[in-house]
């Protein structure tokens, strides 16, 4: 055995350029200059070039009559009226409807199919792999334009409207509601519901803890039931019935009243999901297979069912797989849902990055602007899902 | 997203381009030096700019560059027809790809006084109207409330079409699509009563539906759409050239000259045909032509009602009435100032 002889460090000896700690803030400080020097010469430029070309720059467009309509809105906008800055809004908020819609059903989607895949019913698990292949492997943009003609295609006109039960109509221009209208009284109903809501939650909070300290199990389920659902239609029928509905019925053209969905949505949601689950699925395949097989066959020994199992045993261990490249995927669906310019969906690129870049001609601002906007759903959308990872992650003893 | 790269290219080549447009020499030297004329035309419209399957160019706009040739060359085929994209167009002319553009270009202010270059005159009076299905039973745009209505995103189409419904109050719903061809097919499929662009598009359009006899265009022009020819601002001899070709087209059709009887009308007593068909006086010159300038572009193209018919009108496809674009005498916009 040889000894390697260490020589001591000694500091303040060595000149200060051979000092690995001063050369390496050098070379970041050189390169921060560079990076820096990059963007402020770019900037320039661009605002220089601007200036000659006499194109208008600046943000003073923001607060200019828009002067256009579009269909879907969650804000009130009109053509009379409203400026570019509340069109930002309007394609703003369209763009996150979708998107959290999407995120959500896709996870459902995404986890069945995943699951589906690993069944040992071997039909199940096949559907799933075609599925997943033939949706993960062709291209988003043409599913979307498969959808929007399946959606809009075999859909009678208005005037032919399928009548579906409760009042509701489906044709090619969407589905309709009925819109409830609450009527005096009616209130108590939403308060009702939102108490027994907040109920049902506390409930099962404390069902849990009692669960984890005795081991006595609750009903949960029912008892959520009747707080959240039975409770306020009691409340209904004691109140004499104070909630109303407007119907959509024909009017001219098309059909007026009740809430309308657009096919648009519908399409860019079936598409949106649909292909995100396929991702997803994958996703938590990989996540189930990364737990040890002796985690269920000591569940089964124990005596616990397959949906038990999985529910209490796998799908926990699993998700610590499962939640960084789950959060990956919620951000290609958010950023994905720009492809709806395709099919006429008024999301944030359509509107604003379309329409009010075209009539302000100004497209450096408003896409840095509609940049800034993804960028910052993106991170906060992966701030939120690392706080759950953190709070998924194995508790080490 | 595409489009903005487009516009920030198509800045970086007029950065590019505004000093080599600078010619030395005028564009019409620099067109006879060649031998031929580059016109920038529109890349497949139905009357106005479309390539046969023998790659011969027909078209309303074809004509004017035909017409042009005629003049310079005696001889309308000495045209090289460049297709241009309406994002394309303006670029190519700045940078000299073209000697004009004809095709179907709107006159605006911005483009007019914003891009170097001149609208010379306009050649097809144009304005945003509305498809609607035979079906439907409507005959007014005003009947349509409540309605549908598919439209192109971009240019000033859903400006117009918000400012015409605020005008007449009425209740509607705009859906807007990136392209004209995917606005089509979501009309096609029913998802709007109607389908609004401007009305010789409409024409145009309609020929590409596979029963293109169930719709009909409303009569309602909601917007102004003066279409016409397009050249740089530097050369105002060329400008002249282009802007008084067209009004020769127009001259003889108003003096009743046409590719049959011009060889008659040369010999006419009118004052006002023998001028311009050069019998008397030498007007070509001063525009760099010679005096029988006109007489060469009705004897090998005709004049503006024969080439109208011919693309647009009731000779063709299209069957577009006259409308706007008859003449002054007969109550519509077209008038050319007097040859003299």
């Amino acid at each position: 055995m040889t000894t390697i002889p260490t020589e001591p460090v000694q500091p303040g000896k060595a000149s200060l350029l051979y000092d690995p700690k001063i050369r390496g803030y050098v070379y970041q400080l050189a390169l921060l200059a560079v990076v820096g020097f990059l963007i402020y010469s770019a900037a320039s430029n661009a605002i220089e070039n601007l200036r000659a070309q006499k194109i208008a720059s600046g943000f003073g467009f923001w607060h200019n009559a828009a002067g256009f309509d579009v269909n879907q809105k969650l804000i009130p906008f009109s053509a009379s009226g409203s400026t570019y800055g509340q069109a930002f809004w309007v394609g703003l908020l369209n763009t996150l409807l979708v998107a959290s819609i999407g995120i959500v059903l896709a996870t459902f989607l995404g986890f069945f199919v995943g699951v589906a895949r690993l069944s040992s019913n071997w039909i199940l698990a096949k559907i799933a792999m075609v599925y997943v292949e033939v949706i993960r492997n062709l291209p988003l943009l043409l599913q979307l334009f498969f959808w929007y003609n399946a959606v809009l295609k075999p859909l009678p006109n208005p005037r032919q409207s399928i009548e579906l039960p409760a009042g509701i109509l489906l044709n090619n221009r969407g589905l309709y509601l009925p819109d409830p209208q609450l009527e005096p009284g009616g209130s108590l109903i939403v308060l009702t519901f939102l108490l027994g809501l907040v109920g049902a939650i506390t409930f099962r909070y404390w069902a849990r803890k009692q669960q984890e300290a005795t081991g006595k199990q609750y009903p949960v389920g029912w008892i959520a039931l009747g707080l959240v659902v039975v409770l306020p239609f009691f409340v209904y029928l004691l109140m004499g019935r104070p909630i109303t509905f407007i119907y959509p019925e024909l009017a001219g053209f098309n059909l007026r009243g009740g809430i309308q969905i657009f096919p648009e949505f519908v399409a860019l949601l079936v598409g949106l999901t649909t292909y995100t689950a396929a991702f997803i699925a994958e996703v938590v395949r990989a996540g189930i297979l990364a737990v040890s097989k002796g985690q269920s066959e000591a569940a089964h020994a124990l005596g616990l069912r397959p949906g038990a199992t999985l529910k209490l045993v796998v799908i926990p261990q699993a998700m610590r797989v499962i939640i960084p490249p789950l959060t990956s995927n919620y951000l290609n669906l958010t950023k994905n849902s720009s492809l709806a310019v395709a099919i006429g969906y008024p999301d944030l690129v359509q509107v604003f990055t379309g329409t009010v870049l075209n009539q302000t001609g100004q497209a450096v601002e408003v896409v840095a602007i509609t940049m800034a906007v993804y960028l910052t759903i993106s991170l906060v959308t992966s701030l939120f899902m690392n706080i759950y990872n953190k709070r998924m992650a194995l508790v080490e003893r | 997203m595409n489009r903005t790269v487009t516009a920030v290219v198509a800045t970086g080549l007029m950065l590019c381009t505004a000093g080599a447009a600078q010619a030395q020499t005028t564009t019409l030297a620099q067109v006879k030096n060649r031998g031929q004329l580059n016109c920038g035309v529109s890349p497949g419209l139905a009357g106005f700019g479309v390539p046969d399957a023998q790659g011969k160019w027909t078209g309303l706009d074809v004509d004017l560059c035909r017409a042009i040739a005629a003049a310079i060359f005696n001889d309308p085929s000495k045209v090289k027809y460049v297709p241009l994209s309406s994002k394309d167009r303006f670029t190519a002319l700045q940078a000299g790809e073209v000697d004009l553009l004809s095709r179907t270009s709107t006159w605006t202010m911005s483009r007019d006084t914003a891009l170097g270059l001149s609208f010379s005159t306009v050649n097809y009076y144009d304005g945003q109207a509305f498809m609607v299905r035979k079906k439907l039973g409507v005959d007014s745009a005003l009947k349509l409330g409540g309605a549908s209505i598919c439209t192109q995103q971009g240019t000033t189409t859903e400006l117009n079409l918000a400012d015409f419904f605020r005008i007449n109050n009425i209740k509607y719903e705009v859906v807007a699509f990136n392209t004209g061809d995917e606005t089509i097919k979501a009309y096609e499929a029913g998802r709007c009563d109607a389908f609004s662009d401007d009305s010789s598009a409409l024409y145009a359009q309609r020929l590409k539906f596979e029963a293109p006899d169930e719709h009909i265009v409303l009569p309602e022009i909601i917007s102004k759409e003066p279409l016409g020819p397009v050249v740089r601002s530097s050369d105002t001899q060329w400008f002249n050239l282009v802007k008084w070709s067209h009004f020769a087209m127009l001259n003889a059709e108003e003096l009743g000259i046409t590719k049959a009887n011009a060889d008659e009308q040369v010999k006419s007593t009118n004052p006002e045909v023998r001028r311009l068909l050069g019998v008397e006086g030498k007007f070509g010159e001063a525009i760099g032509l010679s005096a029988d300038w006109a007489y060469r572009i009705v004897k090998q193209v005709g004049n503006y009602g024969e080439s109208f018919e011919a693309n647009v009108g009731s000779g063709s496809i299209l069957k577009i009435a006259r409308g706007k674009n008859a003449l002054w005498t007969k109550g519509g916009l077209q008038y050319a100032p007097p040859v003299r």
